[in-house]
């Protein structure tokens, strides 16, 4: 793997006031890099912060403190117009709800130009009609789609729409925030190809949130595990599934049904209790090259040595 | 179950290919949201019978003046009082006759009585009949239903007013219609403004949020604690009575409803990805705004706009009927129920046929605004 | 086992005001007694109306019945008046649904939701139905039932939302449940939770399950049977390792292929191509047949019947006729129906393990 780092996240928090003196942690400083052409997974189960995280890396959310470096440049800190509409135009977003994210009184083609239009990429009326229907190809749609409304759509078509028009600026970066979650399976996998495709031929960087641990796997090349607003475990995806140290990654791994009938009869959950580990002392700390863990010291010492007798150190 | 056995045509196992695009294309035909919510409301057999309604009501209130040769002001006692008259329809009761009821300690002192206090000779007398005997009666009067052929007692034949004349003899049609129109007017303009005052209000208070929203929504809450009457005696003691006054006093409070509707659904908006993804390509809060959620709103707005319009019409008939509201000689249906109301037992005509426009422009707007609310609500597109 | 529901040739349409849309196009199934039948199939392919027609909850007047039959315990459902099937409705066929949030009321407290079908069914008196919400709230694992009984539905978490859920459809001891993708709306950790629950049940009660969801890893680990739905109607069913090991219908084949294996990241995913036909005008032939790539002339020209693969395995597609050509399923799809546990290695197996 390439060492360009394209994002940096650094100690990130991002605390909500609910209200009068309760404050949400709904990020608790949240460090993490992500390297130039691949994808980086966030998994966690609803509620614990994944999709803040991806919000607040774009911007749409300030964040409370933490560093966001994006190509090198703290990303929070610019204040220039100028450099924001460039930032706004290398970093982008396709989410979740194929219902919601679509204007529903915009065409396909006003939604798709709304980036191009914004940032005044093209002048002639000729030259965006041609874009748009190049985009609308390059996701797999026809041209005469391009007149219509998003509510003529299905899930999956909407879905794409939303990649196109995160693709008219020609990003470097892409997050993803659950962008199948909301699909039936076999729409799925078509937006995902979709994805894979979309990132070899434009070299594209995407943070990938989701729940699904199996889609998450397969399109991943690391992953890190969120819970409660932090990330507990980060690893290549590989080792992530074969050599789970944290224990809300095994019970999170053990939770998902597998299409195979034989595989589910046989199948042992291990459950997650968050008081059965010191969670106040826990540092994030690489345990073994480029597998990152929360833990407190002696666990860290005790995973050290027992690296050297297996790949899983039992708790 | 049929097991496979059944024989077919070899020829059908082949393999087809299809064309890969075939199954992306769309089946039904193209329709915008407005095309769409337009056959909606077409199937809407009320709110259609609504709308002509109102069309029609409109096009006669601008009509309908110049269709005889009266004017809206021009007084004429010697035809005051005149019941309606249509050359064509005396058969059905527009012939002009018009039924007092006298009472004397006879029937003919009655009729006497009569023709002396209303200056009517004998001659033009068409029909009497008793209505109530003097043993029916309490205070030992005979009562007299005495039909005249007043028209002719005026010596004026050949004239025919539609709707009759009111107690200066200007005729009630050109009146009715001029002051359908004022109402009209009222109502549109106040709506109109409701809807810009509301609209900008609402929308920045949901947008913005926070803060501003804030104190814009205790602004409101104080606004909407005075009673309106109030507000409008006010206005109307500040101002000169007349239908600058009546259209401030109508909108002083009038956007409430409609800025809170407009900061609802803005605030409703404002979290839903569509926005976050302009947000992320970098939109500014104008385009923002103007792009994106004043047209989700737009439906909401004319709904409510389509509310406001009879409610307008009939607050201002409202004022006018307890005297706060437009003064002589400016007429609307208001002012023109409140006169007729003073003589309505022997002149009835002069409050129907403002009374029965008034009603129907209410149920009319009403049922249309129903009806686009059904069509125009998200939530039934499929 | 014998079987407690038979569906028969059942449609269901609903009139909008743009045309009349065919939901359901002739359904056959049976559900046996104590077994869950699991169903199935992408949204709109008419799964979820299929449940609504069983428990009587087609929207009228735009939703109708015009042809079919449900039968249970001898009497024809479609043919019961709204009072009739009030009767049965929480007594013998009960629903669970998929968001608890809104399915249970807010402004009530859960004993009081649990007690009310007890009072009304089963004519239980208050402290008697009492006890027995009590007593179901433990069986659904809910901790501390007795207090519990006395807070509101926003005191309790998702998955203890859906316990309630569970408990309030088994009060009556139904015959039959239907689960309309109840676990879709939570996490993982609680959906897993929530499906063991609802198999302890089973074996304790002997209920019978109708099990509705898109989640094929939940189908391999709920049910006894399975019913793919495409279009309106049932494609292929048969037991769940019949439809996993040997699928025959190349929607099937479709489905499971376009889920990812543990070792298949460097392939393509099978992804089953275009979208859903429109069911306002339903094509002719075989409605999968513009997304299959094994289609043949016949798929367009006459709609495939249910060809019998085994005693337990129905599937309708014509590549089972005598005179179809023999076609293997792709690569993906093979590989899946060698099975998990029988061939490669799963990182979640390895945990088992240990």
């Amino acid at each position: 793997m390439n060492n360009d780092k394209i994002l940096e996240v650094k100690n990130l928090k991002q605390h909500f006031q609910a209200g009068r003196k309760r404050i949400v942690k709904a990020v608790d400083g949240v460090s993490f890099d992500i390297y130039r052409g691949e994808t980086f997974g966030l998994v966690g189960e609803s509620g614990c912060g994944k999709s803040t995280t991806g919000r607040t890396i774009i911007r749409l959310y300030n964040a409370t403190s933490g560093e966001v470096k994006f190509n090198g440049i703290d990303v929070h800190g610019r204040k220039s117009k100028k450099d924001l509409k460039q930032f706004n135009r290398q970093m982008q977003m396709i989410f979740q709800d194929p219902y919601a994210s679509l204007n529903p009184r915009m065409t396909v083609k006003e939604i798709i130009l709304e980036g191009i239009e914004i940032h005044g990429l093209i002048e002639h009326e000729a030259a965006k009609t041609k874009r748009v229907e190049e985009l609308l190809e390059t996701v797999g749609l026809n041209k005469e789609h391009a007149t219509r409304y998003p509510h003529e759509f299905s899930g999956g078509q909407r879905q794409r729409i939303g990649i196109a028009r995160a693709l008219a600026v020609d990003p470097e970066f892409i997050i993803a925030d659950e962008p199948i979650s909301a699909l039936d399976v076999s729409i799925q996998a078509q937006v995902v190809n979709l994805m894979k495709e979309l990132q070899e031929k434009h070299g594209l960087t995407y943070l990938f949130i989701a729940h699904d641990l199996s889609m998450v796997k397969y399109i991943s090349d690391r992953i890190a595990v969120m819970y409660a607003g932090k990330i507990v475990e980060l690893a290549d995806s590989d080792e992530l599934y074969k050599n789970p140290l944290h224990p809300y990654t095994r019970s999170l791994l053990s939770a998902i049904p597998l299409p195979d009938p034989d595989f589910e009869r046989t199948r042992e959950r291990t459950i997650y209790d968050p008081a059965q580990h010191d969670a106040d002392n826990a540092k994030f700390r690489e345990v073994k090259q480029g597998h990152w863990l929360l833990c407190t010291e002696e666990a860290y010492k005790a995973y050290q040595v027992n690296q050297s007798f297996g790949p899983t150190p039992s708790d | 179950m049929d097991n496979g056995t059944k024989k077919y045509d070899l020829e059908k196992f082949k393999r087809v290919h299809l064309s890969d695009d075939a199954n992306e294309e769309l089946s039904r035909p193209q329709l915008s949201f407005w095309k769409d919510a337009w056959i909606r409301l077409r199937k809407n057999t009320g709110a259609i019978t609504g709308l002509i309604v109102i069309v029609f009501i409109i096009l006669i209130a601008f009509i309908g003046p110049f269709m005889n040769e009266y004017t809206n002001e021009g007084a004429n006692y010697d035809a005051a009082y005149l019941p309606p008259k249509v050359k064509g329809l005396e058969a059905i009761g527009f012939d002009g006759i018009q039924t007092y009821e006298v009472q004397g300690a006879t029937k003919e002192e009655a009729i006497e009585r009569g023709l002396a206090g209303y200056e009517i000779e004998e001659e033009y007398v068409q029909d009497t009949e008793v209505v109530i005997t003097k043993e029916e009666s309490e205070d030992g009067y005979v009562t007299v239903a005495m039909e005249v052929d007043i028209y002719a007692a005026r010596g004026l034949e050949d004239q025919y007013f539609w709707f009759g004349t009111d107690s200066m003899g200007r005729d009630l049609w050109t009146r009715i219609w001029n002051g359908t129109q004022i109402s009209l007017y009222i109502g549109f303009l106040a709506a109109m403004i409701d809807m810009v005052i509301g609209v900008i209000y609402g929308g920045i208070s949901g947008y913005y949020g926070g803060k501003t929203d804030n104190i814009m929504q205790r602004i409101i809450e104080i606004l909407s604690g005075i009673p309106n009457l109030v507000v409008v005696i006010l206005m109307i003691i500040l101002l000169e009575p007349g239908l600058i006054a009546i259209t401030i006093a109508l909108t002083i409070t009038g956007w409430i409803g409609m800025a809170r509707i407009v900061r609802g659904q803005v605030l409703k908006l404002k979290g839903q990805e569509f926005i976050l993804a302009a947000r992320t390509l970098g939109a500014n809060n104008k385009r923002i705004l103007m792009k994106h959620l004043i047209p989700n709103v737009t439906g909401m707005i004319i709904i409510n706009t389509m509310f406001t319009i009879p409610s307008a019409i009939f607050f201002e008939a409202f004022l006018s009927f307890i005297g706060l509201g437009l003064q002589p000689p400016i007429a609307s249906l208001g002012t023109l129920i409140d006169t007729a109301f003073d003589d309505y037992r022997v002149f009835p005509y002069m409050l129907l046929y403002p009374a029965v426009i008034i009603s129907l422009l209410m149920i009319g707007f009403n049922i249309l605004a129903d009806g686009l609310r059904d069509a125009l609500d998200p939530k039934m597109r499929k | 086992m014998e079987p407690i529901l038979e569906v028969r040739h059942l449609h269901v349409v609903f009139d909008t005001y743009s045309g009349t849309v065919q939901a359901v196009r002739g359904a056959n199934f049976t559900l046996k007694k104590g077994e869950t039948l699991a169903i199935v199939g992408e949204s709109g392919s008419g799964k979820s109306v299929t449940t609504k027609a069983l428990m009587g909850l087609v929207a009228k007047p735009a939703g109708h019945i015009p042809e079919g039959e449900i039968l249970f315990d001898g009497k024809d459902l479609t043919k019961l008046s709204d009072k009739e099937m009030q009767k049965i409705r929480g007594k013998d066929i009960s629903m669970i649904f998929q968001d608890p949030m809104t399915s249970l009321n807010p402004t009530m407290k859960i004993g009081k939701q649990i007690m009310e079908g007890l009072i009304l069914h089963q004519k239980l008196s208050k402290i008697e139905a009492k006890k027995r919400a009590i007593e179901l709230l433990e069986l659904v694992g809910i901790p501390d039932p007795a207090n519990r009984m006395n807070q509101y539905p926003h005191q309790f978490s998702g998955g203890m939302r859906q316990r309630v859920v569970i408990a309030i459809a088994l009060a009556c001891n139904p015959k039959v449940l239907l689960a309309d993708e109840p676990t879709t709306a939570l996490d993982v950790t609680i959906q897993a939770q929530i499906l063991e629950l609802m198999k302890e049940i089973q074996r304790k009660m002997e209920t019978s399950i109708i099990f509705i969801t898109h989640d094929l890893g939940v189908v391999a680990n709920v049910a006894d049977r399975v019913a793919v739905m495409y279009a309106g109607k049932i494609v292929e069913i048969g037991t769940v390792d019949d439809i996993f090991y040997n699928p025959k219908h190349p929607y099937t084949w479709g489905l499971l292929g376009s889920m990812p294996t543990v070792d298949n990241e460097d392939e393509k995913l099978m992804a089953i191509p275009g979208t859903p036909p429109d069911l306002m005008n339903p094509p002719k032939g075989d409605a999968f047949a513009a997304r299959n790539e094994y289609a043949m002339q016949i798929d367009l020209e006459e709609e495939p019947p249910m060809f019998k693969v085994s005693d337990t395995h129905y599937a309708a597609t014509w590549l089972l006729h005598d005179d179809a050509p023999d076609v293997e399923p792709p690569e993906a799809v093979k590989k899946r129906m060698k099975g998990i546990a029988k061939g490669s290695i799963s990182a979640g197996r390895r945990i088992d393990v240990e």
